[in-house]
């Protein structure tokens, strides 16, 4: 049992002042700590996966033939042709326009079509081609193979290749994530491994007066597995607490961000069960590590 | 009752503090344990009630050889020695009450069934005035007669006193020889260490124990083949 019960006589065995101190203020620091960052790797696991998923059968192809006209012409025939395939979910060509807007961003211009710096530019046809999920290496090998054939001298370039880097980097920071909030556990345990001992060093005198009474090791250890795991518990939950206002100022926050990492910046359902899992997973790896700490440091008394 | 067979102690590298102990505690005797100081009384005494394992020989207690005993069988040997320690070593954040009654709720007696004996022995110490009062609020002689009452109320089948009378003043110390004459007579073995010649003249059929320099004095060999053996 996390906390076992003890009869309300039987724990007046120990003097009534909190046993570990600082440690509920430590734990509640770490149990902070350990959301926020378990709900960074969570949402920045699926901002990756988002932007895996998005990019992975995803390619553009760049006309850049010297004639306007044949550029033009070239771009609908691949368009099309790619519409045919079968491995093919959707086929766009990229307006000039969208072309011309994004320019004008790098610019510092309105990209318009009143703006003559991108006006004088000789602008590349695009189209954009997303091919079904699951279609794999072949596909692109017979796009490839399509375009070469329909328009000889187009580049055809797979998302993955430029966002590709982007996508592990994210999902590099959240195994980072994970790490920590691992390492904070460990931390936790920790906090929990020295309070134990700590109290058995303060309350020795009691511990040997109730053995010599006849007290087993498991009567002695309750008391303060108990007292060890309400203390926790209150750290570890004013620290959950604080975390999930935290979460939900950043939330609020995100609210407005509709595109890009924001968008895909949320934890999900399963995120959210997961985290509000994780205070009572850190309660009972406590009361368990306060336990064995107990059990392992009363077995050296006689 | 109990058996001490050449039984020796030592701390650590050190010469042994006792050496050569043997003898044998009769059921319902009284024994007082004499000796000058360091003679190794109350190292004697902590192999007694079981907290010191001897270095060597052979501590039977109720018929069991205790120096192999497994750790998780002491409580239960334990529960059945009362102990009362010079230094009194009432839990200080208890009150008298709840020091008397800690015996009985550590061998898990329900509280409705602690209410009575634990009031009873408040009678007979005369400390039902004083039930709720922490021990650093009693005098030594209160604080005294709650040890002993934490010592007797589970009926233990030995009692072991550790210079029970040091800190009393004469009066006291006749009438907490009377509370353990009392309870040898309902066939408790008492063991009482002291420096106090007085107490042990007062004392019928009593026999004496004397340490010398961690050994027994037994010239006779009545302590080590008492008469009750030998029939």
């Amino acid at each position: 049992m996390i906390i076992p019960r003890v009869p309300p006589q039987h724990r007046a065995m120990l003097a009534q002042n909190r046993l570990s101190g600082p440690t509920p203020w430590v734990l509640a620091i770490l149990m902070l700590l350990t959301l926020l960052a378990a709900a960074a790797g969570l949402s920045l696991a699926r901002a990756a996966n988002g932007i895996g998923g998005a990019i992975a059968g995803r390619v553009t192809v760049q006309i850049v033939t010297a004639n306007p006209e044949v550029r033009s012409q070239q771009a609908q025939r691949i368009r099309r042709a790619a519409a045919a395939q079968p491995f093919v979910r959707a086929a766009r060509a990229v307006p000039r326009e969208e072309v011309a807007a994004t320019l004008g961003r790098w610019f510092g211009t309105s990209g318009g079509g009143d703006d003559p710096v991108v006006a004088s530019l000789p602008l590349p046809e695009l189209v954009d081609i997303d091919l079904v999920a699951g279609s794999g290496a072949a596909a692109q090998t017979r796009l490839r193979a399509l375009i070469e054939r329909t328009a000889p001298g187009a580049r055809m370039i797979p998302h993955a290749e430029w966002l590709g880097p982007v996508a592990n980097t994210i999902r590099t920071l959240a195994w980072v994530a994970a790490a920590l909030v691992i390492l904070m556990a460990l931390a936790s345990a920790a906090v929990v491994i020295m309070t134990a001992r700590a109290a058995l060093g303060t309350h020795y005198a009691t511990i040997e007066m109730l053995h010599l009474i006849g007290a087993t090791d498991q009567q002695v250890c309750r008391l303060f597995q108990r007292r060890i795991a309400i203390d926790s518990a209150y750290g570890i939950m004013f620290g959950a607490l604080v975390a999930v206002v935290l979460m939900a100022v950043i939330g609020w926050q995100l609210t407005g961000v509709t595109s890009g990492l924001g968008a895909s910046a949320e934890l999900g359902i399963g995120g959210w069960i997961f985290l509000a899992l994780l205070p009572l997973l850190a309660i009972a790896l406590a009361a368990l590590t306060a336990r064995v700490t107990l059990l392992r440091a009363l077995k050296t008394m006689l | 009752m109990v058996e001490f067979d050449h039984v020796g102690l030592r701390y650590g590298p050190d010469s042994e503090v006792l050496a050569d102990i043997s003898f044998v505690l009769q059921p319902g005797s009284f024994y007082f344990l004499t000796g000058p100081s360091g003679a190794g009384k109350t190292s004697l005494l902590k192999m007694l009630y079981l907290a010191q394992r001897p270095s060597r020989g052979i501590v039977r207690l109720f018929n069991e050889d205790v120096v192999t005993l497994p750790r998780q069988r002491l409580p239960g040997f334990r529960r059945r020695i009362g102990v009362v320690f010079q230094d009194f070593r009432l839990i200080p954040h208890l009150s008298a009450r709840d020091n008397i009654a800690l015996p009985l709720r550590i061998a898990g007696v329900e509280e409705a069934d602690l209410t009575g004996p634990v009031g009873e022995m408040l009678s007979w110490i005369g400390l039902n005035e004083r039930a709720h009062a922490l021990p650093a609020t009693l005098s030594g002689g209160e604080q005294q007669r709650v040890a002993i009452a934490r010592a007797v109320i589970a009926r233990p089948q030995l009692l072991i006193a550790d210079e029970p009378t040091g800190n009393v003043d004469p009066d006291m110390a006749m009438r907490l020889l009377g509370l353990f004459e009392a309870l040898n007579r309902l066939g408790t073995t008492v063991v009482v260490a002291t420096h106090d010649i007085h107490l042990i003249s007062r004392v019928d059929n009593a026999q004496m124990m004397r340490l010398e320099k961690g050994r027994l004095a037994d010239p006779t060999g009545a302590l080590r083949y008492p008469p009750a053996n030998k029939a």
